[in-house]
């Protein structure tokens, strides 16, 4: 085998810098050999190292009463009490997914399932957020459909419901769609596993599917920006198995109810180079691995591909010495590969070995600890005020209100995602209580009468407004979500999503977005457990809105006190909390963008502090069984949330009559669809209502009684009037109609 | 009452029967692990739902292989109660169990939804306690639940009131529009010439409990538990 010589070249093309490439050369104390360079370059890279993001990162708040585990391992783990936790983590997988969409998705899917039940968890949702380009795009439709088909393809056949998510078009992301995947498990507190290596002499396992060169550089293509060359790629991008996803979950799982194995990680980004490195840091080890004993699926592979390769499916585990059989035993029911391939040592250095001689010898620490950090420059972009500016009153008015109010409720963004979901298998396990299509969905966990509740958003606009209030304003939606069916937010993950960092203008939007999720956070309190930085979401120069993706997820004590964001009673009040903020506020709206085509101003005023009280309102309300239903008002506005009480009714639209909150001197179109923050549409039964209102009062919750439930007609008195069956076939029919898919 | 609910590769209904006839129904539950050959002590078997062998071949073409098959064979031939769901239908057909076909959903879409079927038959151990023309709230999950079978095969049928279940809407009227994947006939559940043997794409266990948003689904499990409690008698 003849070696590869390393040159400064070979360094730039594994994206590494000059800087970079002296100081691998300082921390080795020599030149790298082509193998380990390949280590560093994917343990460098900024997928696996946040070498960009780390400074900023910091700035979350990670700790809390309930957290078990917070940011560095697989997932974070949240406590919901009598001895059960949730494993919980979002992660992207936008360039895989740009080049070869299904099994971009389908991949991103099984990755983020690994990342749970390495932890011990068994998985039981997972939510997706989507953003593709604008509708009619060219590209638009062919991306929809293999993404939704990819994470159906992979959900489906492992069995884990896809209970929620978001799907939203835009301009911004023509060239670099994102597609963000969350998983969430159940795990035992005295079941946690993490990915660490320790004892040494313990044997170190590789299980799961066989090695091949799919996806070797992955973490390294993560990495870059996306050009015309990208489709060149496509190797690069992994290939998902569902079946042995789903063999090496159960597998798992029943290994981890015997106590054979001290560590377990998945092979995800960077494969078994990230798996064994990071695995020895965590403990403070080192290994030795032979690579002739890792299984391999094609002929003469070189150490430099075992170590890079992303083939899917494949777990890292440290047995107990001497348990090897007990192990050995598991995976041969579950027809999984199986091979001891080395043993922890304790001298801090990692040592691989092929063909019987040393291929790669580093220090743990040289690839972990001393990978570089960047605090990058960061400037507020010249044009962001002018992007700011905005004059509400030459904004023509709408020659008819009641098609403009359909228009919105059918445009892709608003529109029913039922052709989404359906494709997605959401109910197996059977613990879904709350299906797709309300702000929360809603699980129980079974054995208990608790239950979980799981939304995730991103208004990308507000973002690129503003990213300080965007981030902020991310937060308090999920968390209004989940409060809206009744929760406790007790958890966030997000999925930051950003142009290339080595962009002043971008950098400052990555660490003003941080700020504001870090201060929602707190207003919460709220801990941050884990998440994942996606940079160089750009193409051809051009960066995507600053997407931070925010997971909430929230706990019910007792889950028969779950909410629905849908009317049920004829003859219910329907009250409007937070009804004080009534100022024109458009900037960024919906309304904006999609009758007016503009996406500027300043994004609405973010209160985190009357949020986090409108959230403890909600939950009291919900708790005392005061409420038919609760809804956030977010996009669209007032008029929006009206008419998604109605028509999003599993039993089909119900009417409502409500009065105007705003003061008469606003215009009625600003009144139906500003965009105020912090406040929800809430119904009840008319009994209840004293009540309701004094639990607000607690909570120094403005209340505003709006109307009634009832009739066949959705009204706002005087401005506008629509039928609600009539609305909802515009709501009903908008995607899937504009992505000319059919019904 | 032992039931047994059947564990292959790449199943994943099958906590969700498990849970359903254990925890909410209170029967005496197990998993079988496709490995075994033989299902003495059982009084039902259950073949559930998931993605055999990842579907990667004809839905449970691999399945159909599995020694616990030659098990479930002499099982039903023996008349003991048996019942396929969703992927357990598609096995049991592809074993020559239940006659006709499996072909993909005629949008070439996964489905997953909450839809209507009517009971067509109340002969059987899973229906004799559901009055024919009932109608059913029931979800189901599949990409390939587009039931096919020939004339001749599909007039035997018919003839021997094999058919069990017909998708529906909600006032029990058997349409086009009904009919969310294309199946001949409307059919979405069919039993053996014996009538202990059901297969069904919908999926009972997923609404057994009032919590579900239908628990229609326990009417199946409950006339099972009436029949072989009658059996023993």
């Amino acid at each position: 085998m003849k070696e590869i010589a390393v040159t400064t070249e070979l360094a730039r093309q594994h994206g590494l810098s000059g800087e970079e490439v002296d100081r691998i050369g300082k921390v080795l104390g020599r030149d790298p050999n082509f193998t380990e360079l390949g280590i560093f370059s994917v343990m460098w890279s900024e997928h696996c190292s946040y070498k960009s993001s780390r400074v900023h990162l910091k700035k979350f708040p990670t700790k809390g009463p309930r957290v078990l585990q917070g940011p560095g391992e697989n997932a974070g783990i949240v406590d919901i009490g009598e001895g059960l936790a949730v494993a919980f983590k979002m992660e992207s997988h936008n360039h895989p997914s740009c080049i070869e969409p299904y099994l971009g998705a389908a991949t991103g899917v099984g990755g983020i399932l690994r990342d749970i039940f390495t932890m011990g968890a068994r998985p039981i949702a997972l939510l997706d957020s989507l953003r593709f380009g604008r509708i009619d795009h060219p590209r638009t439709r062919v991306l929809v459909d293999g993404v939704v088909s990819g994470i159906a393809g992979y959900g489906n056949c492992i069995g884990v419901p896809t209970v929620g998510g978001e799907v939203t078009f835009d301009e911004c992301y023509d060239g670099n769609i994102l597609v963000n995947v969350f998983a969430l498990g159940v795990v035992r507190h005295d079941r946690i596993f993490r990915g660490t290596a320790s004892g040494v002499g313990n044997p170190i396992l590789c299980v799961g599917s066989k090695t091949g060169r799919d996806g070797i550089h992955g973490a390294t293509m993560a990495s870059e920006e996306l050009d015309d060359q990208s489709e060149e790629k496509r190797p690069t991008v992994q290939v998902g198995d569902p079946f042995t996803g789903k063999l090496l979950l159960e597998a798992c799982l029943e290994l981890m109810k015997t106590d054979a194995i001290v560590g377990i990680q998945d092979m995800g980004a960077a494969g078994l180079t990230s798996a064994s490195f990071e695995m020895a840091s965590r403990a403070g080890t080192g290994f030795f691995m032979d690579l002739d004993r890792v299984p391999q699926r094609e002929e003469k592979m070189t150490p430099y591909e075992l170590m890079l390769s992303e083939s899917q499916e494949r777990m890292l585990i440290v047995a107990k010495k001497g348990r090897e059989r007990e192990v050995h035993k598991i995976f041969e029911k579950w027809d999984l590969d199986f091979s001891v391939i080395g043993e922890v040592t304790g001298d801090g250095v990692g040592r691989i070995r092929m063909g019987g001689r040393t291929v790669a010898e580093i220090p743990i620490v040289a690839v972990t600890d001393d990978a570089p950090v960047y605090n990058r420059p960061a400037a507020r972009p010249e044009g962001q005020d002018a992007l700011q500016r905005l004059d509400f009153s030459a904004l023509p008015f709408p020659s008819d209100l009641s098609e403009t109010w359909k228009r919105i409720m059918g445009c892709p963004e608003m529109a029913d995602k039922r052709w989404v979901y359906r494709q997605y298998d959401h109910m197996i396990r059977t613990n879904t209580l709350v299906l797709p299509g309300s702000d929360a969905a809603v699980l129980r966990v079974k054995g208990t009468g608790r239950g979980i509740a799981l939304s995730v958003d991103c208004n990308s606009r507000y973002g690129f407004l503003d990213p300080y209030v965007g981030g902020m304003l991310a937060v308090c939606e999920a968390a209004r979500n989940v409060a809206c069916s009744g929760a406790e937010p007790i958890g966030v993950t997000d999925c930051l999503n950003f142009g290339n960092p080595e962009m002043p203008e971008i950098m400052w939007q990555f660490r003003s977005a941080i700020e504001g999720m870090a201060k929602a956070c707190e207003a919460f309190q709220v801990p941050v457990v884990s998440g994942n930085v996606s940079f160089y979401n750009e193409t051809k120069g051009k960066g995507i809105h600053p997407t931070p993706t925010v997971a909430m997820v929230g706990l019910l004590e007792d889950v028969s006190t779950r909410l629905v964001q849908w009317f049920r009673e004829e003859g219910d009040l329907i009250l409007l909390a937070g009804a004080d903020r009534n100022a024109v506020e458009l900037g960024g709206s919906l309304y904006l963008n999609e009758i007016h085509g503009k996406v500027s101003g300043t994004p609405p005023e973010a209160d985190p502090a009357h949020e986090a009280r409108l959230c403890g309102f909600l939950r009291a309300a919900a708790s005392k069984r005061l409420l038919s239903s609760a809804h956030d008002l977010a996009e669209g506005g007032l008029a929006c949330a009206l008419a998604e009480a109605s028509v999003t009714r599993p039993a089909g639209p119900m009417g409502a009559r409500i009065s105007n909150p705003f003061p008469e001197s606003i215009r009625a179109d600003f009144a139906m669809f500003s965009e105020n923050q912090g406040r929800a549409l809430l119904s009840c039964p008319p009994e209840k209502k004293a009540a309701l209102l004094a639990t607000a009062a607690e909570f120094r919750i403005t209340m505003k009684e709006l109307g009634v439930v009832g009739g066949s007609a959705i009204e706002i008195e005087g401005i506008v009037q629509v039928e609600a069956q009539e609305m909802k076939t515009a709501w009903a029919g908008g995607l899937a109609g504009a992505l000319g898919f059919g019904g | 009452m032992k039931i047994a609910v059947l564990v292959f590769p790449g199943s994943n209904c099958d906590h969700d029967a498990y849970h359903a006839l254990r925890h909410v129904l209170g029967l005496d539950a197990h998993f079988v692990w496709h490995k075994e050959d033989r299902l003495s002590g059982f009084d039902a078997v259950v073949v559930p739902g998931g993605f055999t062998y990842g579907d990667y071949l004809r839905t449970g073409a691999m399945a159909k292989l599995s020694p616990v098959m030659g098990a479930v064979r002499r099982f039903a031939e023996a008349g003991g109660p048996v019942i396929g769901i969703c992927n357990g239908f598609q096995i049991l057909l592809e074993a020559g169990i239940l006659p006709g076909a499996m072909i993909a959903n005629e949008s070439l879409k996964f489905i997953c939804d909450t839809i209507y079927i009517k009971s067509e038959t109340s002969t059987g151990p899973f229906t004799h306690e559901i009055p024919s023309k009932s109608v059913l709230r029931i979800p189901i999950a599949h990409y390939q639940g587009n039931y096919y079978a020939d004339r001749e095969t599909l007039a035997l049928l018919e003839s021997n009131e094999q058919v069990v279940f017909r998708y529906c809407d909600a006032s029990g009227n058997v349409s086009t529009e009904a009919n969310p994947n294309g199946s001949v006939a409307n059919i979405a559940g069919i039993c053996n010439s014996g009538r202990n043997v059901l297969g069904m794409m919908p999926h009972p266990e997923r609404c057994s409990e009032e919590d579900m948003g239908s628990a229609d689904g326990r009417r199946l499990f409950a006339s099972m538990i009436r029949w072989l409690e009658e059996k023993g008698r």
